[in-house]
């Protein structure tokens, strides 16, 4: 198995995939690798099935048809070399518990035993905030951070388990512009400087699109890979779709995807 | 019994009673397991599910007496059953107040019927409602020991799993933690504490015994480590203080002493810590957040 992996410089291989939740089929006839080292978004709609995605690559949902391996292996459950940020509304401001007690969970959280004389959670606890640049944290209570001070905390927390890849759920939802900004730059720099397959659910693509390596385009059940100038394109989308759609550019490289989503709206920048 | 500012002397008069000697040594006990299971409670949000959980046993106590059964394992069978109840419904089910309280409600009107069924009850019923801890004798001391034991023994091997499980739920999942399983176990300890702490606060104030020490510990300290002693350290303090101070004229009951003393310091914490963060000391970590502090 091992061989395998290093054989292959696919680390995500979905090769006819197709998920359903609750007897509902989501998408269908998947087909994509994605490489080690690469920086990926997942676009789509609300309720095109990113999540869902996700929770596929975590062992915590079975594909209907097609095969998806994660590291040359069937996805499973408590996958070390996963880290994983869910999508989060918000959180309880009467979570009174340090930043830093969090972010040792990503490591310790699945021992045995209170852990009393682990000094090496602490630092590497300490470490993982510090990467993010959120060291002034570490003893603040999580009820009390800001939107954009929870993303670094909860990025810590799935880092510190020196994880091979990363899956960060709407991480940028709640941020306004200029903060989304520096997250995505924050993951890029993450991303490159320890080789870490990112994949990041968002449902504007603008913010990402100066550092992106590949996107992952859900829509009308389907989805569609590649680069983003292969994948946003009008011809792309409108064949995804099934509908006529264009992609515009503005003058600063921003993208505008227009129709196809009918009521739903335009997932646009 | 006159009280001096000799507290060792006073100690002295207080333990030459073996009531007294089994009624600290049992709430100590108690206290520090009420303490440290209830850092989970408030983590886990559920003071509610407590609370109730000391009705069912309440049911559970009054069926035990009527049927000549030692009360404490109808306590243990009805509190462990709900516990099981609500433990098999989710995380969510220790959150629904609604259903929660429609069930608690019910089960303390099971225990009036058993109550009027039994004549000369009104005294134990009175026990199990109010706690009766100068009535614990040399045997319960025991039951009440090797009970905690087991209780602190698995919660301190599940503490770290049980606070992610607590705190981060998706991401605990996802590293493959047993969540129905964990959130079961815990709910069983849970019974197990509340059926033995009944004994020195009784079911209608369970809350101040369970509930009050950690929602005061995790106000000052941040850390799980510190809260849980902090929380630990106040439950004893409420109930060696209730102990000490029953001692005196006017005889007012221990628990009462209990949930004041809880109740006083509750009250203090949040009155400090309010006047801290209005003069916006940048040194509060315990200051409430900025307006819309999830904006961004």
């Amino acid at each position: 198995m091992i061989a395998q992996v290093e054989d292959s410089p696919d680390v995500i291989r979905a090769q006819g995939l197709e998920v359903g939740y609750r007897g509902r089929p989501i998408w269908r006839e998947a087909t994509f690798g994605i490489r080690r080292g690469e920086f990926v978004a997942v676009i789509g709609p609300n309720g095109a099935g990113k999540t869902t995605m996700f929770r596929m690559l975590l062992g915590l949902q079975r594909a209907w048809a097609g095969r998806v391996e994660v590291f040359g292996e069937v996805p499973r459950r408590g996958n070390p070399r996963i880290g994983y940020v869910p999508q989060r509304h918000s959180i309880d401001q009467e979570t009174h518990v340090e930043c830093e007690s969090l972010v040792r969970l990503g490591i310790s959280g699945t021992r045995w035993g209170p852990g009393f004389a682990a000094r090496s959670e602490r630092e590497a606890a300490s470490a993982a905030l510090s990467a993010v640049g959120a060291s002034d944290l570490a003893h603040k209570a999580i009820g009390t951070l800001s939107g954009g001070e929870l993303q670094r905390v909860f990025l810590a927390e799935a880092l510190v388990g020196e994880p091979e890849m990363l899956l960060l759920d709407e991480p940028l939802s709640n941020l306004d512009l200029r903060r989304s900004r520096d997250l995505v730059d924050l993951v890029a720099r993450l991303v490159h400087a320890r080789n870490v397959t990112t994949l990041l659910v968002a449902h504007d693509i603008n913010p990402l699109i100066h550092c992106l390596d590949r996107v992952i385009y859900i829509a009308n059940g389907r989805v569609a890979t590649g680069t983003p100038s292969e994948v946003l394109t009008s011809e792309s989308l409108s064949a995804l779709y099934g509908l006529p759609i264009e992609v515009l550019h503005d003058s600063r490289g921003n993208v505008v995807i227009v129709g196809g989503e009918g009521d739903r709206g335009a997932e646009s920048g | 019994m006159t009280f001096s500012w000799n507290l060792v002397t006073d100690l002295r008069d207080m333990w030459q009673y073996e009531f007294m000697r089994n009624a600290f040594a049992a709430g100590t006990i108690i206290a520090i397991v009420a303490g440290v299971i209830g850092y989970f409670v408030v983590l886990r949000r559920s003071a509610f599910a407590t609370h109730a959980l000391g009705h069912v046993g309440f049911a559970g106590a009054a069926g035990a007496v009527l049927f000549g059964v030692n009360p404490v394992y109808g306590l243990l069978l009805f509190t462990t059953a709900g516990a099981t109840g609500m433990g098999l419904l989710g995380r969510r089910a220790a959150t629904r107040d609604i259903e929660i309280g429609t069930v608690l409600a019910f089960m303390l009107g099971v225990g009036l019927l058993f109550i009027s069924l039994y004549k000369g009850f009104a005294t134990e019923a009175y026990a199990f409602l109010f706690g009766e801890v100068l009535g614990i004798s040399r045997g319960g001391v025991v039951f009440t020991f090797e009970a905690s034991i087991a209780v602190l023994a698995v919660l301190l091997l599940l503490s770290r799993r049980l606070l992610f499980a607590s705190l981060d739920e998706e991401v605990a999942e996802a590293k493959g933690l047993p969540m129905l399983a964990l959130g079961l176990a815990f709910m069983i300890l849970l019974a197990v504490a509340i059926s033995i702490a009944v004994q020195v606060i009784g079911v209608l104030l369970i809350f101040a015994l369970m509930v009050t020490p950690a929602a005061i510990a995790v106000r000052v300290a941040t850390r799980p480590l510190t809260a849980v002693a902090v929380s630990v350290g106040v439950a004893l303090l409420a109930t060696w203080g209730g102990l000490f101070l029953s001692w005196y004229p006017p005889y007012y009951p221990v628990s009462f002493y209990i949930v004041s003393i809880a109740f006083s310091l509750y009250v203090a914490v949040r009155v400090i810590l309010a006047l801290l963060a209005w003069f916006a000391s940048p040194w509060t970590r315990t200051a409430p957040p900025d307006p819309s502090p999830h904006s961004g």
